[in-house]
């Protein structure tokens, strides 16, 4: 199958501000594609172009197979927005809302459905102007949903949410993927792309800086295993036996960095055992995405 | 769906939304039927000149707030209405669906002129109940072209008008001042016949003088013979055209 969203060499300028310098993309049907980065760093003036919003400057943009500068209503009709900011008509109800959106497509999702998949039931005839921030955005999700979209863009989905109402937007959208869905989401937090998205590109000072699955973005698969422990009064550093890797000896206690986190942790803990001490502390830690986020954003800001 | 069923569809939320909206309710309804009987207390008793003899001043005054009822349906409520849905960031949303931007759009102007009809007929009645202002008849069919030519002009300055508002808290301010001071010197509520020549030069530019003209020759309380003012309408229409014009080139789907 085609990508469902492809970007070449996407350019696009403010006069001499250059908010997209190059970016490509390629997102496959079914996929959960996170879109991470700072504010001010480009998310949304790409996630508006591949919606038809803006125009670019420069680079090849094809979205469900159609250039979305001359995206046509069959197009539109194939795909599904959540804005940022969007307050649907305050005065109609939830279940009026969601007919009259229901009735701009051509084959849309039984109203009813869509509004328990969004978890909406109680509130049907509940109006737009009463419901909370959170119901809210399940509304808007729901009426990105309605016109049974291929393609359904989500930008910053959570931002602002409590983070009760975010667990509950992040199952809703998790429950997208279930429905065979492609989700392209933009988002500043690493925690909503990690638990979201089967893939993730980090944009910075309006450039791809890495792209990737969560668990091995910015090459964290292969990135050594942090392994930290206090040792016990009267035993230092150069007690511990040799080959577990490279050894960092500090105030706070010990820590070492090793690629063969299984083989050094069997070596030090049965040190430990038959020493009989006592490994105060110990961690084992992989690079957070976080950790790997804030270097490849905070490295381009320095640049 | 065909695009006459869209329309349709449409606006038939949009009318459920517009009757349950308070702005609405006041703009179109509520505020005409007050102003007819505030003016209607202050000065029902005297008469006046209209379409060449004497007539009593409810009888004026009905076709005067008529036209008031019109604007403020159409003109206020679109300008103010649109400028909220745009910064609600629902105009924006809308332009991602298939739904064709004119079919949105003639869903609130649709609405908006079925309001000016409706007020229309409620002033006539109230008129008619409370000041015993005959209703005419006979003129019907004249009456409802000069509101709904009057209307679609109207509504098309409305839409004009929303890309000039800035946001949503001065949308109110801005369009009662565009209209307010004209009402007064346009005929709305008292005949302008003695008012100084500069007055009558400002009121003759703008479009308010010559609805309200065509729309007491229309209701005739004199019954001479009721006459659609062609004339006084192609300068509405022509405010009109030049209100969609501008609503063409400068109407805003983002909020700023």
């Amino acid at each position: 199958m085609p990508p469902v969203i492809s970007v070449k060499g996407l350019t696009k300028s403010y006069g001499d501000l250059q908010a997209v310098r190059g970016i490509d993309l390629e997102i496959e049907p079914g996929e959960v594609f996170a879109f991470l980065g700072p504010n001010g760093a480009g998310k949304t003036t790409t996630v508006e172009i591949l919606e038809g919003y803006r125009r670019r400057s420069g680079g090849q943009v094809s979205v469900l197979g159609e250039d979305p500068a001359n995206g046509d209503r069959a197009w539109r009709g194939r795909m599904g927005v959540v804005l940022q900011e969007c307050q649907p008509d305050r005065f109609l109800t939830v279940h009026e809302t969601l007919s009259l959106f229901a009735g701009y497509y051509s084959s849309p999702r039984p109203v009813e459905e869509t509004m328990v998949r969004v978890g909406l039931a109680e509130q049907r005839d509940q109006r737009v102007r009463k419901l909370s921030g959170g119901q809210q955005r399940r509304l808007d999700v729901g009426l990105a949903l309605i016109g049974d979209p291929e393609l359904i863009f989500l930008d910053e989905p959570t931002t602002g949410f409590d983070p009760t109402a975010r667990r509950n937007a992040w199952e809703l959208i998790a429950g997208l993927r279930d429905l065979g869905r492609t989700v392209f989401l933009t988002t500043h937090y690493m925690d909503e792309a990690q638990a979201l998205a089967d893939r993730v590109a980090i944009i910075s000072g309006g450039q791809i800086v890495a792209t990737g699955p969560p668990s091995e973005l910015g090459g964290r698969a292969d990135a050594a295993t942090e392994i930290t422990f206090q040792l016990p009064a009267g035993r230092t550093a150069t007690d511990l036996p040799p080959g577990l890797g490279e050894v960092k000896a500090g105030s706070d206690g010990v820590s070492l960095s090793t690629k063969e986190p299984v083989a050094a942790l069997n070596q030090l803990t049965g040190w430990a055992l038959a020493q009989g001490v006592d490994l105060h502390g110990l961690t084992v830690a992989r690079p957070s995405l976080e950790d790997v986020y804030l270097q490849l954003t905070q490295a381009e800001e320095d640049a | 769906m065909s695009t006459l069923r869209l329309m349709a569809h449409q606006a038939r939320f949009d009318v459920r939304s517009q009757l349950r909206s308070p702005p609405t309710v006041f703009f179109s309804l509520a505020l005409p039927v007050i102003f007819l009987l505030i003016f209607a207390a202050l000065f029902g008793q005297g008469t006046e000149k209209a379409g060449g003899a004497e007539v009593s001043m409810t009888a004026y005054l009905v076709p005067g707030i008529v036209t008031l009822g019109i604007v403020s349906t159409t003109y206020v409520n679109l300008a103010i209405g649109l400028t909220v849905l745009r910064q609600n960031g629902l105009l924006k949303r809308i332009r991602a669906t298939p739904l064709p931007l004119p079919v949105f759009m003639f869903g609130r102007v649709v609405v908006q002129i079925g309001f000016a009809f409706m007020i229309t007929i409620v002033l006539s009645l109230v008129g008619l109940v409370l000041f015993g202002v005959a209703i005419p008849l006979d003129e019907l069919p004249d009456i409802a072209i000069v509101v709904a030519i009057g209307a679609a002009c109207f509504a098309s300055l409305g839409i004009a008008m929303s890309a000039a508002i800035p946001n949503e808290d001065s949308a109110p301010a801005i369009t009662n001042v565009t209209v307010l001071p004209l009402y007064f010197i346009s005929g709305v509520f008292f005949p302008v016949d003695e008012a100084p020549k500069w007055m009558t030069a400002i009121a003759d530019i703008f479009p308010i003088k010559h609805l309200a003209t065509a729309l007491l020759a229309a209701f005739d309380p004199a019954g001479t013979g009721a006459s659609v003012l062609w004339g006084q309408l192609a300068i509405v229409a022509l405010w009109g055209v030049a209100g969609m014009l501008l609503a063409l080139r400068f109407f805003r789907w983002s909020p700023k």
